[in-house]
């Protein structure tokens, strides 16, 4: 079991190198750095003042070097410029260059500044999740318990006329996207033209103060597309348990079909829920990106699509690479959860 | 004129979809006059669900095609007509000439557009894009998938490694990475194309010559000729005039892809095909052990003529639900980029940048985001519905 998961770190490590390196790639292409050199010096500049602006600050070496320097296991630049006046990637404002730091990246906690917010990046993407993890938090709270019902309940008799109606539901709520069911519920709920007015079309309050008005809407868009999933996954595999021989062992017994369901059949069937529900965390991701957007709620999507429209290298840089890690770790706590489930699957 | 009512505009709606509905009555009376004898196709018609999920997608179907054949729209959907702004369903235009449609059946937008008529203009872009999409993203996970399921060891560890690196991407960073204008100026999305698109012409060629192999004189013409269609083809798709790849000279180009939406059409296949790939491999890996694979393998064939032509006949079941399913999920990943306002032109009628246009007045006027929010809607749901229906019809037999 050890070996089998530092197996796995050792690949998530890896992977999350290369993901890193495919952003830092794209992101420093050219045509980025020149936008970035135009927005940050001056709209007219000429190409030669983009490219000696570019190069006085370390920004036409070679992409690996860069990385190296971005990742902190290479030396940071020092460049005499062509201005005459030095600078170094490590220097802190305000104090001499020959003080500066050999390495300053991403490993030594330096994740440089945001060009549009001006802070910061490390504090806006901590800021920022914070937030997304309070959406996040109560997302999990109404869909998970909703979906494993709706599972349970579909699945305990396969074929019935509660099993249809709750499958159609299911397949229903996967079908509509973030960006569908949030458009219809504020339509439906939040409209002056529908007339209910129960809850806010937006969510930008709810960063201070969330409530059931201003933050209900935010969380059941999400909620509802992942938990169809879940659901048809719990209701697959509750079907599957309400086969076996021993389901079948307990009705001759006599056991009342309550009792078989919640004492015989719930436990083994909420094996299979447990990794889809790790490896929804992606899928939340995305609907996350989207409903912050829609809600106007500023969490981590909301900050992931401002640095991607605004150019904004290191930002975008910081927030791609805490979405891998929270990608990797769940779908390696799911691998780990899978195998320390289910004793029919051993890895040694 | 007086608005029309709501009765009105259903009528209305009804009678402007007249082709659809008589080409959804006719291809059902046939499937099902003919049911026996269509196989897989025939026995959806014995399921509730699959019916009715068939029925929402060749409804959108037909719209898209007789939509862009001008048999249903009732304006053009790029035109503006001022007075019209964000004008409730079934309003009348003032000072009509003749010979234009009177009403905008489902509205404005904010611009003064007819709603319906770019709601079907929508279903069209859609229907062009998604199951080409499909396809292309089903020819590279099976080309990849085969060989790593099958073969096993370095290969497959190599390959698996790369199709996760993908997944592990958040899908709407990977978006807004490669459809910026930046790096479209750098060619990023053609070099692409041009090794994502080699894959059919790969697929093809294996296909054929496995199994041909031993019959040079029909072989050799046979492969000649298919890969000179498709190399053609891919040829004009990929090499534009003016872009980073313009390998043909533009005579002999024979349609022109506007760049946008084939950055789309990129993104949407680099984003599927490690899934199909993963698909293809795990039932490789299943389908391997059987005894057929072992009678072929002891006749002497290759193992490339086991791979196409005994293990992927035997794994289409899975692999065509899960092209349903893949078609929906296209569709929607289509539907965020647009959403997003990446890749499609700001005024493209299709479904997701309409919604987007559509929200920013939602809380006043509904109609602009609701009605292609529920087209959208329906059409995955009836592509899950077929799904299902296929799913169990297959499980069967």
């Amino acid at each position: 079991m050890g070996l089998f998961i530092l197996r796995r770190v050792w690949v998530m490590l890896l992977t999350a190198l290369c993901l890193t390196f495919i952003v830092f790639f794209l992101t420093n292409l050219y045509p980025n750095l020149e936008k970035l050199a135009k927005s940050e010096g001056n709209f007219r500049m000429t190409d030669e003042q983009v490219d000696s602006w570019l190069s006085n600050r370390g920004y036409t070496d070679n992409v690996f070097s860069k990385y190296g320097q971005w990742l902190g296991v290479l030396p940071g630049y020092v460049i005499e410029g062509s201005d005459g006046e030095t600078r170094a990637r490590c220097a802190i404002p305000g104090e001499p260059v020959e003080d500066a730091a050999t390495f300053c990246g991403v490993l030594q906690g330096n994740w440089g500044s945001s060009t549009v917010f001006k802070v910061p990046v490390l504090d806006k993407v901590g800021e920022s999740l914070a937030l997304t993890g309070k959406l996040m938090f109560w997302v999990l709270v109404v869909m998970v318990p909703s979906a494993l019902l709706l599972g349970v309940l579909a699945g305990m008799r396969e074929g019935s006329a509660t099993d249809r109606s709750l499958s159609t539901i299911a397949i229903t709520t996967t079908a509509t996207p973030e960006y569908v069911s949030g458009v219809i519920l504020i339509a439906v709920f939040a409209s002056s033209t529908a007339g209910l007015q129960w809850f806010k079309a937006t969510a930008a309050s709810a960063m201070e103060d969330a409530n059931f008005e201003n933050f209900f809407l935010p969380v059941l868009t999400i909620a509802l597309y992942g938990m169809g999933y879940i659901a048809r996954m719990t209701r697959a595999s509750m079907a599957e348990v309400m086969t076996a021989q021993y389901i079948r062992t307990a009705r001759l017994k006599g056991v009342s079909f309550g009792n078989i369901v919640m004492k015989h059949a719930l436990r083994n069937a909420l094996i299979a829920p447990f990794t889809v529900i790790m490896l929804q965390f992606p899928w939340l991701l995305n609907g996350v990106v989207i409903v912050e957007t829609l809600f106007n709620y500023k969490g981590f999507g909301w900050t992931l699509v401002q640095a991607a429209g605004n150019n904004d290298i290191e930002l975008l840089l910081g927030v791609s690479v805490v979405s891998v890690f929270v990608v990797l770790i769940t779908q390696l706590i799911s691998d780990i959860g899978y195998v320390y489930l289910n004793p029919r699957i051993s890895v040694s | 004129m007086d608005p029309l009512s709501w009765g009105e505009i259903i009528a209305r709606v009804m009678a402007q979809l007249t082709p659809v509905w008589i080409a959804l009555v006719l291809l059902f009376v046939v499937s099902i006059l003919f049911k026996r004898r269509l196989g897989l196709y025939g026995k959806l018609f014995d399921s509730m669900i699959g019916m009715i999920g068939f029925a929402l997608v060749m409804f959108w179907v037909f719209t898209g095609l007789f939509g862009a054949m001008g048999l249903i729209v009732t304006h053009d959907s790029l035109a503006q007509i001022a007075s019209m702004k964000n004008k409730v369903p079934g309003t009348a235009i003032l000072g009509v000439e003749e010979g234009i449609y009177p009403y905008y059946l489902l509205g404005g937008d904010n611009l003064g557009r007819d709603v319906f008529s770019r709601m079907v203009d929508g279903a069209w872009v859609v229907m062009q894009i998604a199951p080409l999409a499909t396809v292309f993203a089903f020819m590279v996970g099976i080309t990849l998938g085969l060989p790593a399921g099958y073969y096993g060891g370095r290969l497959d560890t190599g390959l698996s490694f790369l199709a996760n690196l993908i997944l592990a991407f958040p899908v709407i960073l990977l978006f807004y990475l490669l459809v910026t204008p930046e790096i479209i100026a750098t060619g990023i999305p053609n070099y692409m194309a041009t090794f994502l698109f080699i894959f059919p012409l790969v697929f093809a060629a294996v296909l054929l010559n496995s199994r041909y192999h031993t019959r040079p004189s029909l072989r050799t013409p046979l492969l000649i000729g298919v890969l000179g269609v498709l190399g053609w083809l891919y040829l004009s798709l990929v090499s534009e005039v003016g872009s980073k790849v313009h390998i043909l000279p533009g005579f002999a180009d024979l349609f022109d892809v506007p760049s946008g939406i084939l950055v789309v059409f990129v993104s949407v296949v680099f984003v599927n095909s490690p899934t199909v790939f993963r698909i293809v491999r795990g039932l490789t890996m299943d389908i391997k052990t059987r005894d057929y694979v072992a009678a072929a393998a002891t006749r002497g064939e290759g193992p490339w003529y086991i791979m196409l032509w005994e293990i992927l006949p035997n794994a289409r079941g899975p692999l065509i639900v899960d092209f349903c399913l893949r078609i929906g999920y296209t569709t929607i990943l289509l539907g965020t980029l647009g959403f997003f306002g990446l890749g499609l032109p700001p005024e493209s009628p299709d479904w997701g940048t309409t919604i987007n246009d559509g929200r920013r007045l939602l809380r006043i006027y509904l109609h602009p985001a609701l009605v292609p929010a529920f087209s959208l809607l329906s059409l995955v749901l009836g592509l899950n519905l077929l799904a299902d229906g296929l799913r169990e019809e297959s499980l069967r037999d």
